[in-house]
């Protein structure tokens, strides 16, 4: 799985981009969006998913469950 | 707008030497030892006052800094910064309404070119716009890179320039030595609790160091933060204001307890704000009901705090994009697409003759008050009251009633007019007739003042104004603000004495809650 970002509630603060370990994040029509191929969902970085815990808009970065869950390579 | 007002400055009395001027500047011991009440806010006297001449000489053109000031100098902000790294129940990052001015809200962000050119159409259109600030509309050292990046861009091109920002003070430790780097030499951070359980109740969540933390625990790494970061700045000699928001039954009474930290550790100007919560701000506090405070509640806390420190009464919590004297809004007439078709040339030459201009109209101002000031000198009496005062800057009765967006409030007594706080109320008069239910409003925002002086007023205000125990003033048309209250005040103390008049106290008056409409 990757993370998502419900477009009708991102306030384009920016703050998720930054904190991304993998550069997944970017702007895309006013509103900003996540590259599944990228994430990793923190995984083997952080203890939780960086975009979701900075969001200042609840459930606005969420899993999105049509990818199969990250395994961290061997 | 601004070239008639500077005329009507000039033409308001014969200008006395500077020098003389200057003297009677000096002479005058300012804010601390003149009112019965302690210290006055900073530069509501006449002008330095009690500051240490270094601190006067960096404030004293800057409008958030010093109330003197802001009458005549501009300051803008540039939204560069929209990231947060904290959440707090006041703020609502969601939604962005152009009628709006409040903290935390902007029409679009700007990248750091984008503001450098946004800078020099102002600084070219406004000559008197003497500051930038970053204030957000998130945390400008939330975002380092590009707030540091505008200072730069800009100190390049338009070197006169004082720059400033705004944070919350997580993030500032790991920022100050950029900050003095950068010749920012002012700082406002945003304290509202030195106690992590109060803060728990204003802060749900901070985001620190890859990980989100909630509750007392997030509040006492705020309060750490905030602390350490205020000293590291003033022992670096970079001037500090401390931002409070007011909320009654969370921190009202604590804020005399943050105030003394933050002098402590030497800040040098505490500017406690009311809470601004309205349901359809979408706020937690919006939503919950949590109310703001009265003008009243307002005052007392502000008043008893004075004693420790200079206080700042003239904030107008304004946007993250604001341009133009405080009180007024000319973002619209700068927005990114107005900006990329100016041609601009960065005139530093006219702005330092106009700016002298400026000066000389201060300097008058400072002298008429004095002048003024003298006559009272033989009076005594326990009489205090406020009066309202519409002016569109340079320190003038100089706006219409029906014109007014905001009131200017002083403190009349026999120490003479001390500048204690505004008041924000709809605009009154739209299309040139009277709406009784604004007009409302208006009497509603100053029910604690016994007069409003304006430089004209149509009959029915005047006598709905009367009737409501508030006196319509327009006597004094175009002439200084302060100088005028004091020579009123004089005459009402003289009916008072006379039995002419009955002195009443006034009761209280409404802090507006929703929004600014916009004049144009």
């Amino acid at each position: 799985m990757a993370l998502k970002i419900i477009a009708s509630q991102c306030t384009s603060c920016s703050a998720c981009e930054a904190e991304c370990p993998n550069v997944a994040i970017s702007e895309k029509n006013g509103t900003f969006v996540i590259n599944p191929k990228k994430c990793t969902e923190c995984l083997g970085h952080f203890d939780a998913p960086q975009c979701a815990a900075v969001c200042p808009v609840d459930n606005t970065c969420v899993i999105d469950t049509s990818y199969p869950r990250y395994q961290i390579p061997a | 707008m601004h070239a008639s007002t500077q005329q009507d400055g000039a033409s308001a009395g014969a200008l006395p030497t500077i020098d003389a001027v200057m003297q009677q500047v000096a002479e005058h011991k300012g804010c601390g030892t003149q009112g019965g009440s302690g210290k006055a806010s900073c530069g509501s006297a006449a002008g330095q006052g009690d500051l240490p001449t270094e601190i006067w000489e960096k404030v004293k053109n800057h409008p958030c800094y010093s109330e003197e000031a802001h009458h005549h100098y501009a300051r803008m902000h540039v939204a560069v910064a929209p990231a947060c790294n904290i959440q707090c129940n006041y703020c609502n990052r969601k939604y962005d309404c152009a009628n709006e001015s409040r903290p935390g809200v902007v029409s679009e962000r700007l990248t750091p070119e984008q503001a450098a050119k946004k800078v020099l159409a102002v600084a070219s259109t406004i000559p008197q716009m003497t500051v930038l600030g970053i204030a957000g509309p998130g945390d400008p050292l939330a975002n380092p890179a590009k707030t540091f990046k505008t200072f730069e861009l800009i100190s390049q091109t338009a070197p006169d320039i004082k720059l400033c920002l705004s944070t919350n003070g997580l993030a500032l430790p790991d920022h100050v030595d950029t900050i003095a780097r950068y010749n920012v030499d002012h700082v406002t951070i945003t304290i509202n609790m030195v106690d992590p359980e109060i803060g728990a109740m204003i802060y749900p969540w901070i985001f620190w160091k890859h990980k989100r933390y909630t509750g007392v625990e997030a509040a006492k790494i705020l309060t750490d933060r905030q602390l350490q970061g205020l000293e590291m700045l003033t022992e670096r000699g970079i001037l500090c204001k401390v931002n409070s928001v007011m909320i009654p039954g969370v921190n009202d009474r604590h804020l005399v307890e943050v105030n003394r930290a933050v002098k402590s550790r030497g800040a040098f100007l505490h500017n406690i704000m009311p809470l601004i919560s309205a349901p359809e701000h979408g706020t937690v506090f919006g939503l919950t009901g949590q109310r703001g405070p009265t003008a009243q509640e307002l005052k007392a806390l502000q008043d008893s705090c004075e004693g420790e420190m200079n206080m700042m009464r003239h904030c107008r919590q304004c946007r993250a994009d604001a341009v133009g004297l405080l009180g007024e809004d000319r973002s619209a007439e700068f927005t990114t697409d107005k900006i990329m078709e100016m041609e601009v040339a960065y005139d530093l030459d006219g702005r330092k003759a106009y700016q002298a201009k400026v000066e000389e109209e201060r300097v008058a101002k400072v002298a008429a008050k004095q002048e003024e000031l003298a006559t009272l000198a033989g009076e005594s009496s326990d009489i205090t009251l406020l009066v309202a005062v519409a002016t569109k800057g340079s320190g003038l009765i100089n706006e219409h009633f029906g014109h007014a967006k905001e009131f200017q409030v002083y403190e009349l007594s026999t120490a003479g007019a001390k500048f204690v706080g505004h008041r924000r109320v709809d605009l009154y008069c739209q299309g040139g007739y009277g709406d009784e239910g604004s007009l409302e409003t208006v009497i509603r925002a100053i029910n604690d003042c016994h007069a409003v002086f304006v430089a004209k007023i149509g009959g029915c205000p005047k006598d709905d104004l009367t009737k409501a125990g508030i006196e319509p003033v327009d006597g004094y048309a175009h002439e200084f603000i302060e100088k005028s209250a004091i020579a009123w005040f004089k005459g009402y103390l003289e009916k008072v004495t006379s039995g002419a008049l009955e002195h009443h106290p006034r009761g209280d008056a409404a802090i507006r809650q929703g929004a600014l409409i916009v004049a144009a």
